[in-house]
């Protein structure tokens, strides 16, 4: 059973990640990407990692892929102009992916892989917590290199934040200024006779 | 034949998914009919009264009309994603419910990491919006779909620090386990010590199922009916339930993270207790269920549309900060044993652990 739905899974995932480099349009490029960052949450699943799953799927697919579309929605892009270097850049870039697998087979090959050397772990009983081992790791044996990391992604944040603050003339609401607006401000209330005493003239058209 | 399917994994599962889906689409119907008999009261009107005794047919007809509508596809609209795009919204509003527990017996998938599942399956109903905005090749379902994705994106942030409150509260991301660790009755509910996430996250909620006043995705004033301005029929009725569902699944998280789930609020007084001690745990939990739908409905029919630049500026600038600070209180007051609700050592046990681990 856990065969059958990791290899639908893995199945899923292999077609996902190709068309994302094959399809044409950006959208639908991104779209199968989110699929591909599913299934692959689906997969760790199996690997009983539900904590890194269900975050893959809450930051990935729930937050940065969003932002993603957002951006790619808005691109008008025009193919044509893109794919004019495709056969030029085909011998460099299937250099380069071949050089990628030959590298990735060495390192993630049966050597230092394969089940003599790292046998497969004996499931974890049912009140087995991934979510609690991992936090107790994280806080205590990595507290370091956790608390480096997070330093390191809020300099990128205020880094990013600062750029896009470089326009000074951009429009901005004061909302406390907003708030203390009293309704004299807005409004003049102009006291009126309702019937205007007539004068001769229209009299006289009359 | 009960022993056959009780042995049978597979068919109880799929049983006791129906009987979470048909009460549920009941209660979408009923909450519809009840939206508009409550706004049509608050509005001194009084609302549907011809379909059925009290209308209370309405719903019925409704969902009949919807479904023998005819569906038109939009010319030039990418057709396929035109049509997976409702049911992209109302997978993760029926998946979310998985995890529930309506009792404390009563779940499908009593699994460890529901808060984090429910975040997780809860964050992906944008993209049914989003796709429908995109595919259908309109100006308006267009600018609703990015409001909306701004939006949800934006209160997505402020809801998962109010339930991070909830989490370091409980010392459990299992809701079941949430639920008892408010027991003690309605002071010991995490409504009083989580009061600031309890507001956040209630507001994050109704924000993120874009119902009013945070409904700038629809936006009829101004962008016609936003993201399903193009859909008709059945599609638009299939955004419709979830949209609805979605509301009862905030509504009925808020009430088992916050409120005591199936908790009777009766617990520790003393003849009360006893007295009530006969209802069932889900009675409550839908009790207090009803009592957000309500609030829900409250809401549409008191404040009107926030403006776009507010809704950013509540969700970021005041949200995330409120959060921020009482993430910090929560969290020193479980380590110090501080105030009247965390002195118990419901926590202790993680430090236990690192020290057994020596």
């Amino acid at each position: 059973m856990e065969h059958i739905i990791f290899y639908c899974l893995a199945a899923i995932l292999l077609f996902a990640a190709t068309m994302v480099v094959t399809v044409r349009n950006p959208v639908r490029a991104t779209l199968f990407l989110i699929l591909a960052f599913f299934s692959s949450a689906g997969v760790w699943l199996l690997l009983e990692a539900e904590f890194l799953a269900l975050t893959l799927v809450l930051v990935y697919v729930g937050a940065v892929m969003v932002l993603f579309l957002f951006v790619v929605m808005m691109l008008d892009i025009d193919l044509a102009p893109l794919q004019e270097g495709f056969t030029k850049y085909l011998p460099l870039g299937m250099f380069v992916a071949a050089l990628i697998t030959i590298e990735m087979i060495a390192v993630l090959g049966a050597n230092h892989f394969g089940l003599d050397v790292v046998p497969s772990p004996s499931p974890h009983p049912a009140d087995y917590s991934n979510t609690r081992e991992i936090g107790l790791l994280l806080y205590t044996v990595y507290v370091y290199p956790f608390e480096i990391a997070s330093v390191i992604l809020t300099v990128a944040i205020v880094a990013a934040i600062t750029l896009t603050l470089r326009q000074k003339n951009s429009k901005s609401q004061d909302i406390s200024q907003q708030v203390k607006v009293r309704r004299e401000d807005r409004v003049r209330i102009v006291k009126m006779q309702s019937s205007p005493t007539k004068t001769k003239e229209q009299e006289a058209q009359l | 034949m009960i022993d056959w399917i009780v042995s049978n994994p597979l068919v109880f599962t799929i049983l006791k998914i129906v009987a979470i889906i048909v009460p549920l689409m009941l209660a979408v119907a009923y909450l519809t009919y009840a939206e508009r008999k409550v706004i049509g009261y608050i509005q001194v009107r009084i609302g549907p009264n011809r379909v059925g005794p009290w209308g209370l047919l309405q719903p019925i007809a409704d969902g009949l009309k919807l479904a023998l509508k005819e569906v038109i596809f939009p010319a030039k609209s990418n057709l396929y994603l035109f049509l997976v795009a409702p049911v992209l919204a109302i997978g993760p509003a029926l998946a979310a419910w998985a995890v529930m527990p309506f009792d404390a017996t009563m779940t499908l998938a009593n699994i460890d990491a529901g808060l984090l599942y429910i975040l997780a399956i809860t964050s992906m109903g944008v993209y049914g919006i989003v796709i429908a905005g995109w595919a259908s090749n309109s100006r308006y379902a267009f600018l609703g779909a990015l409001r909306s994705a701004a939006q949800v994106v934006s209160y997505e942030i402020a809801m998962g620090f109010a339930l991070v409150g909830v989490l370091v509260a409980a010392g459990s991301l299992n809701l079941g386990q949430i639920v008892l660790g408010q027991q003690g009755g309605f002071w010991h509910w995490y409504w009083l010590p989580l009061l600031p996430l309890f507001v956040v996250y209630f507001i994050s909620g109704v924000a993120e199922t874009n119902r009013a006043p945070f409904d700038v995705s629809e936006g009829e004033s101004e962008i016609v009916a936003g993201f399903h301005v193009e859909y008709s029929g059945m599609a638009f009725a299939v955004f419709f339930l979830a949209e609805y569902a979605d509301m009862i699944l905030i509504s009925m998280l808020a009430s088992v993270m916050f409120m005591g789930g199936w908790l009777s609020p009766f617990q520790g007084i003393p003849g009360l207790e006893s007295l009530f001690s006969w209802v069932p745990g889900i009675v409550w939990l839908l009790l207090k269920t009803s009592f957000f739908l309500f609030l829900y409905l409250w809401f549409r029919a008191t404040f009107p549309r926030y403006r776009y630049d507010q809704i950013m500026r509540l969700g970021w600038k005041v949200f995330i900060p409120v959060t921020l600070v009482w993430l910090i209180v929560v969290a020193t007051a479980q380590v110090m044993d501080i105030g009247p609700w965390f002195s118990e050592p419901a926590s202790h046990d993680s430090v236990a652990l690192i020290e057994g681990n020596d």
